[in-house]
């Protein structure tokens, strides 16, 4: 019995691992799509241009990303040209990014627009003591070289995802879940099992990385069968925390914005 | 029994089990199935005890696979390689981990660097480092940054420099114990080169070795004024580690301004010298330097080789060393005392070595040329010595030659800092796909010299000259790449060709080699691919 409630608070916190690595999609974006532009957008933006504007995006006197209103610029193409060529006479300096960078790094800033994090509910600490204790996050999920391997590296979640998206994917784990990171179950020819979660896939070969952080390489036509998971197997949180325990552990996530240099 | 068949069944494709622990890269070579460190152990052998692939059947090697890097600057890294998982650096600093078997990949990480970077030649990157599971990078921009070898996400990230004056990293960092040794390169722009550790668990900077030593420290006095403010001494490539004498060793670069050494008066100490640093304190036990107040950016920026030699009459321990100066030298790891040094490729800036190892320079006039030319006799790329035949293999350059305009070179931070000028046939660094190379130039080698008397036992000859590495395995194979798009097999006795294969680009890296399953692989970056190679009927 109680082998398989630990089989079953795993799966669930699987889940939420899986879960909480997704994407939001945009209109006229496919699912990949989406996941590139935010993602791309969010590391270039953190590796370029929050040392300057802030995490987010109100660091520079006079700029405020999170207005959504600018000063030399109206549209994207303004703010790319911006970006491109800096602001002369101002600590803004020209860049060296491509079309599609420009782009990922504009939907970023736009991104910001509304965000007020001191006006947030909620308290990082309290979100980290939940997290790591009780929410039992820690036993899928991996923040800065602590927990588990079973899920997504959520050290830089808060970098990726709005706080918006979240709230409601922990609440709703099913919209989260992510094809490209499902858990593989493989058997082999002589019925022996092995799971983990989907690195990358092609005709011949699955690449997995299983509970325990072993990255495993699989060739398919010496396996006997192989299925991707479908679906989250996480639980909704709305139940098993409170809206204020809820608002700590989304503000705790949002707060989690990777490594920066020293 | 159910373990038993998971196994079998990760032998199909690849795992990562056990961490990369500090005693198993002490003995590295006991997992010759494993590439552990950039030369392979601490030693830089760059020797493999692995010889499923021999003379009788490496006619019978075939490509398993490509690794094409998203990245079109020069690919001159070394893999590492851990139970079947290899971890390889996209040029410039990107991470892949990739099923060592098939070549698929497992993940990537993705670094930005700063557009500050200024290197003078190219964005490139030659390895990684792994303690535990975490890798361990130095950046173009001067960064060196910590990576979760499971999952590819950054754990810490600690600038070293500022890249805007032209301070990089290219090499692969060197794990000893619990620190992170890597040093700093871009002595073309003037910067003030240093080593430093770094604890691996932090980031954070233990000790620090200056390259070139400033007021109140020893050696400062070599330099003229105020000169050694801008003195380079880069750190190119990846040092050793002896952990009998606790010491590791390490190549510094050339002088600044490169090409003009009469503004900077004096033996400009450490540059172009062998340093044996505590590794615990960074403390500087011993230098030997190779090219005092060199002109000609003769940096020794070469691994440095570990041996154990007879030598007249008892064991010594030594460190064999073909500089870009044109020498091959051995020297006593433990003292850095001089045993014995003689030219490898011809040289005319010279009358010999006095008792101490000191080169005897000759006047030159302005424009005169010299041998070697301004790449030297050989350069960064890894040398090999194999215990089984007792010979030290090395690319040489050969009648190569330069001549040099000296100028006054003005520092500005951020600058190109070099001196005047040179002028040689030797063609860019990068190669297109028409060689346009001629005798006029000079020619490539790989020789294979006699530690004991420096002399040359064979040589194989290459129309154009190499910037690949040599790898030897315990089968007296001898693999190599080079400047023409070939990447070959020779006999490590003889120097017979016994194997070639067309990679389609310029193999500007060093060969490495390793296990899984049952088969033997070699892998060589060339072009913009990663190659790896494996019998035909090994299974």
């Amino acid at each position: 019995m109680r082998y398989r409630n630990r089989m079953l608070r795993t799966t669930i916190l699987i889940s939420l691992a899986i879960f909480l690595g997704g994407a939001e999609q945009l209109p006229g974006q496919t699912h990949s799509d989406s996941v590139i532009t935010a993602e791309a957008g969010a590391r270039l933006y953190f590796a370029y241009c929050s040392a300057c504007h802030g995490s987010e995006g109100n660091s520079v006197p006079g700029v405020d990303f999170r207005s959504g209103k600018f000063r030399s610029a109206s549209s994207d193409d303004d703010l790319m040209l911006i970006v491109l060529r800096g602001i002369p006479g101002t600590a803004m300096p020209p860049n060296n990014f491509g079309g599609s960078e420009l782009r990922a790094i504009v939907s970023y800033i736009r991104s910001l627009q509304g965000l007020h994090l001191e006006a947030l509910p909620g308290d990082t600490h309290r979100g980290q003591v939940i997290f790591e204790g009780r929410g039992d996050c820690m036993n899928c999920h991996r923040v800065n070289g602590k927990g588990s391997y079973a899920a997504t590296d959520l050290s830089d979640i808060g970098m990726i995802r709005s706080i918006d998206y979240l709230k409601k994917s922990l609440i709703d784990p099913a919209i989260s879940d992510v094809p490209e990171h499902r858990r593989i179950r493989a058997t082999t020819q002589d019925g022996a099992v092995i799971s983990g979660r989907r690195l990358n896939e092609d005709t011949f070969t699955l690449q997995i990385i299983d509970n325990r952080g072993n990255l495993i390489s699989l060739l398919k036509p010496k396996l006997k069968t192989y299925e991707a998971v479908k679906g989250s197997t996480m639980p909704s949180y709305q139940n098993r925390l409170s809206p204020e325990e809820l608002d700590d552990l989304v503000r705790y996530l949002y707060s989690l914005k990777g490594a920066t240099s020293k | 029994m159910k373990c038993a068949r998971l196994f079998l069944c990760f032998l199909a494709g690849g795992s990562l089990f056990g961490q990369v622990s500090y005693e198993r890269l002490l003995h590295a070579s006991r997992e010759p199935q494993n590439w552990l460190t950039y030369s392979g152990n601490y030693s830089s052998q760059r020797y493999s005890a692995l010889n499923q692939i021999t003379p009788a059947n490496v006619k019978q090697l075939d490509l398993r696979w490509i690794f094409q890097a998203q990245s079109l600057e020069k690919f001159e890294a070394t893999p590492i390689v851990v139970n079947g998982v290899m971890y390889v650096t996209q040029p410039p600093n990107d991470i892949v981990a990739l099923d060592a078997k098939t070549g698929r990949l497992f993940w990537v990480y993705q670094y930005h660097s700063s557009f500050g970077v200024r290197l003078c030649c190219g964005l490139v990157n030659r390895g990684l480092a792994i303690l535990g599971n975490t890798l361990f990078m130095g950046t173009i921009d001067a960064h060196l940054v910590a990576i979760d070898a499971k999952n590819g996400h950054l754990l810490w990230n600690t600038e070293l420099a500022d890249c805007n004056l032209g301070y990089g990293i290219t090499h692969a960092p060197l794990v000893v114990k619990d620190k992170i040794i890597v040093g700093t390169a871009g002595g073309e722009y003037g910067i003030r080169s240093f080593l430093a550790a770094y604890d691996a668990n932090s980031g954070k900077q233990v000790w620090r070795f200056d390259a070139i030593p400033g007021p109140g420290m020893p050696g400062h006095e070599t330099w003229q004024g105020d000169s050694w403010e801008h003195g380079g001494g880069s750190f190119w490539v990846t040092g050793s580690y002896d952990p009998t004498t606790n010491l590791t060793y390490w190549g510094t670069g050339n002088p600044g301004p490169d090409w003009n050494p009469s503004q900077r008066l004096g033996d400009n100490l450490y540059t172009d010298c062998a340093i044996a640093l505590d590794a615990d304190t960074g403390k500087l036990k011993w230098f030997f330097q190779f090219t005092p107040h060199d002109g000609s950016d003769w940096d020794s920026t070469q691994v440095p080789v570990l041996v154990d030699l007879d030598w007249n009459g008892t064991r010594r321990k030594a460190m064999l060393w073909a500089n870009r100066n044109g020498f091959f030298y051995v020297l006593d790891r433990e003292t850095g005392r001089f045993l014995f040094g003689c030219p490898f490729v011809k040289q005319n800036w010279n009358s010999g070595l006095d008792a101490n190892g000191r080169p005897i320079p000759l006047p030159a006039a302005e424009g005169a040329q010299v041998n070697p030319g301004n790449q030297g006799g050989t350069n960064w790329y890894s040398p090999s010595y194999s215990p089984r035949t007792g010979l030290f293999y090395v690319t040489a350059w050969l009648d190569t030659f330069a001549t040099y305009l000296r100028a006054p070179g003005k520092y500005e931070p951020g600058r190109r800092f070099m001196g005047g000028s040179y002028k040689s046939p030797v063609p860019a660094i990068r190669r297109g796909p028409i060689n346009t190379w001629t005798e006029k130039g000079g020619y490539g080698g790989i020789l294979a010299l006699d530690p004991h008397t420096g002399k040359t036992l064979w040589e194989f000859k290459t129309h154009d000259v190499s910037d690949s590495g040599i790898l030897t395995t315990a089968s007296d194979l001898l693999f190599t790449g080079g400047r023409e798009g070939y990447f070959y097999a020779l006999h490590a006795r003889t120097g017979a060709l016994l194997w070639k294969f067309t990679v389609g680009g310029t193999a500007a890296a060093s060969p490495m080699t390793y296990q899984v399953g049952d088969e033997q692989y070699v892998a060589i970056a060339a072009g913009h691919c990663l190659f790896a190679f494996a019998l035909r009927n090994s299974l």
